[in-house]
């Protein structure tokens, strides 16, 4: 046993190393980017287990099926809005026989720090039924890691761990145990239980109905499900992080409460039943849509009065704080200094000065003065950023690859130019198949690929494929070379890189430009990084 | 005893390295300790803010609750008065008096340091400046550790310790640069 400083991300990561990981793939996403680097790093000094970046979530979550299937323990994690990208994949492998542990590590971003939604996955685990554990601390993040992959071989389905920013970019002490060893590869002989044809689809199914009874009684007597009684009518349900928030004011209440925490999922319905029977009126907690409080509330009126994210008690948006939840509780605000007398102005994130795609975004302006009407849409990325001023440059953000469907959609609409904008990984990650529904219909539109060679906004991971294979990616769709252009994204070039994209938005068919320049940030570090190798004596 | 920081600044200045080498000094001591960070989108050249609470005994939450911080460290001015209302009462603010103007509507610096001032419990340290002579401007945020330094429940030869620890690997010249920054902050706020 040893104790060790981590990121809730890494305390997870870390958790499935000693539960006998041997593969874990993902695609970077903010804030669950970490968990992968911790086990790529771990990889590097230990030569193992298997860590690795892939195309997109639903790739990931594929390839750890396949990992399961051979009986070995596998993990793959994303962002909360990943597991939309792997929800085919993860809502079927809840009905096959899970061999080896599956577990999905999923980063919610409550609060919408690094996202576009709030998305609460407990919903997700409650819909494929199976087991969610909830972690509120990074000790709880690292032993609920290990316990997901025996609960995953126990009842052979995929274990969900939901972490939210506020652990995942927690730092705190974790405490490990002896490592547990990898399992042999022994994969799958039991007949037809990984054949999801709908004959054998529906005896999976079943099976996975007949074994919820075993699994919610595993869950009810679970220690992550924890009531402490007091005396009083009045009582608090938290779950995940809101335990801390109100833990923290629990020293200014005038009594204890008495206090039902869950941290696995499915809810223990028999303990809840049993902790209500008493209460005359309950708060209930969460970090995270409300989930329990809707279903403790339902559509029969209750003889006791629920307080929460639902009622209005607690705000529906956003994420908890100890404020928030000393409100709830009825306690006076805490004060700190004022400032009277200056408006401060906010300092939202911009492009780095220097980034390349600045310069794409200055073509791309100047090009469609000419063009009120034209339509931009864009993606997920850095590049997201030319929302803003100074660039105000682009007019959609909705999902990975999304600017391409809906530049073809626009353009089908009747808008001319119609103009989409997306990083080179996100290219990859989902802009790729989209792309190929353009070139079906010669839609008249352009496609601006900003390749600054990296997973830019996620902290500069490896984008999937090379700078240089995604001119071949772009050909072999069978768009017309004459209106594939591969540029330097630099202001030296910017006359020049400008009257290309002139050209080709007036071009009335497809045309697809990538404007290549690697991300400053990346160019920095690698630079950093040959001095220090230098300073260190190894060869750069 | 509970000792709430909260740290801030903008993108890039180093408020994580600030954190990780007070929280690294903390658990040293036999503390407890929660740092809670911001990563992502949150870091592009935006406000960055950070939480780090020490305490001997088991912290809570990962973050401070509004009036508890018994120190607020910034590395730019104005970012200091961003969260005034997380300051204790008798709290103290230490920031940089260098601004960071990537704003068009930043205000005039001298009503911002006017601002500062007006606080109960202000130190403005011109760490930038201390940074420069001390070898690099890049290490202005040690300066700010090395300001801080007074109040921490953590002994200097500690906080000197993850000095050299977390710059070893960028070699003897960065490790001293950033060690005489240190001192230079220490001694900076100390004079006051």
């Amino acid at each position: 046993m040893s104790e060790m400083v981590l990121l809730g991300d890494e305390a997870v990561a870390l958790g499935a190393v000693h539960a006998g990981l041997t593969a874990a793939y993902a695609y970077p996403g903010t804030p669950s980017t970490e968990i992968t680097e911790y086990l790529i790093r771990y990889q590097q000094k230990h030569g193992g287990p298997r860590a690795q970046w892939c195309a997109n979530e639903k790739t990931a979550y594929e390839a750890a099926l396949g990992v399961s299937f051979a009986g070995r323990r596998t993990m793959v994690s994303m962002k909360h809005v990943g597991l939309n990208v792997a929800a085919d994949p993860f809502m079927n492998s809840a009905l096959v026989h899970v061999n080896g542990g599956l577990v999905v590590a999923v980063a919610d971003d409550p609060g919408m720090h690094s996202s576009q939604n709030e998305q609460d996955t407990r919903y997700f685990a409650d819909f494929a039924r199976v087991v969610c554990f909830e972690p509120a601390s990074h000790q709880e993040a690292y032993e609920m890691t290990r316990e997901a992959f025996d609960v995953s071989e126990r009842f052979h389905i995929p274990v969900v761990i939901r972490l939210v920013t506020r652990l995942a970019h927690s730092r705190g002490i974790v405490r490990t145990r002896d490592a547990r060893p990898e399992n042999p590869p022994h994969k799958d002989t039991t007949k037809d239980s990984w054949i999801l044809l709908p004959g054998n689809a529906r005896k999976q199914w079943r099976a996975l109905l007949d074994r919820t009874g075993d699994i919610r009684r595993y869950v009810a007597e679970s220690a992550h499900n924890r009531v402490h009684d007091a005396p009083g009518a009045f009582g608090v349900i938290t779950t995940g992080l809101a335990r801390n928030y109100y833990l923290e004011n629990v020293p200014d209440l005038p009594a204890p409460l008495p206090h039902l925490h869950i941290g696995a999922y499915p809810y223990p319905v028999e303990t809840i039943r049993a902790f209500v029977a008493t209460l005359s009126r309950v708060l209930v907690l969460e970090e995270g849509y409300p989930f329990v409080e809707h279903a403790l509330r339902g559509i029969v009126p209750t003889p006791f009065a629920i307080e929460g994210r639902e009622s209005g008690h607690v705000p529906a948006d956003g994420e908890l704080n100890p404020d928030i939840v000393r409100a709830s509780l009825g306690l006076p605000a805490r004060t700190g200094l004022t400032l009277d007398g200056l408006t401060l102005p906010g300092r939202p994130p911009q492009l780095c000065a220097g980034c390349p795609h600045g310069d794409s975004f200055h073509s791309i302006t100047s090009v469609l003065e000419s063009f009120p009407d034209a339509i931009v849409t864009s993606d997920i990325g850095c590049y997201t950023l030319g929302a803003l001023p100074p660039y105000n440059a682009i007019q959609t953000c909705v999902c990975m690859g999304a600017s391409v469907g809906m530049a073809k959609g626009a353009a089908d609409a009747g808008y001319h130019p119609v103009v989409a904008v997306i990083g080179d990984s996100t290219f990859l990650h989902s802009g790729v198949t989209p792309l190929m529904d353009a070139v079906a219909s010669d839609t008249s539109m352009t496609l601006l690929i900003l390749d600054n060679k990296t997973v830019a906004m996620t902290g500069g991971q490896p984008t999937i494929r090379r700078s240089s294979d995604l001119e071949g990616v772009v050909r072999g769709l069978g768009i017309d070379p004459d209106h594939i252009h591969v540029l330097e994204a630099h202001p030296r070039h910017m006359a020049g890189n400008t009257e290309i994209l002139r050209r080709e938005v007036n071009h009335r068919g497809l045309s697809v430009i990538i404007a290549v320049r690697e991300c400053i940030e990346t160019v920095k570090r690698s630079r950093q990084d040959k001095t220090a190798a230098a300073a260190l004596g190894e060869p750069a | 005893m509970t000792f709430d920081i909260i740290l801030a600044g903008v993108g890039g200045q180093g408020v994580l390295s600030v954190s990780a080498i007070i929280a690294s000094s903390a658990m040293k001591a036999g503390l407890a300790v929660k740092q809670s960070e911001v990563h992502g989108m949150s870091q592009r050249g935006g406000e960055v803010l950070a939480n780090l609470r020490i305490a001997d005994h088991p912290i809570a939450s990962d973050l401070i609750p509004r009036g508890s911080a018994a120190l607020l460290l910034s590395m730019e001015p104005l970012e200091s008065l961003r969260y005034l209302d997380y300051l204790a009462l008798d709290g103290t603010l230490i920031t940089a008096t260098e601004p960071v103007v990537n704003i068009s509507d930043y205000p005039p610096i001298e009503d911002v340091l006017a601002h500062v001032r007006r606080l109960p419990r202000a130190v403005l340290v011109d760490a930038e400046r201390l940074a420069r002579q001390a070898g690099s401007t890049r290490a202005t945020n040690m300066v700010m550790v090395g300001a801080a330094s007074h109040l921490l429940p953590v002994s200097f030869d500690s906080l000197e310790h993850f000095v050299q620890t977390m710059f070893a690997a960028k070699g003897a010249k960065v490790v001293e640069t950033n060690l005489q920054a240190l001192c230079a902050g220490r001694e900076a706020a100390g004079t006051r």
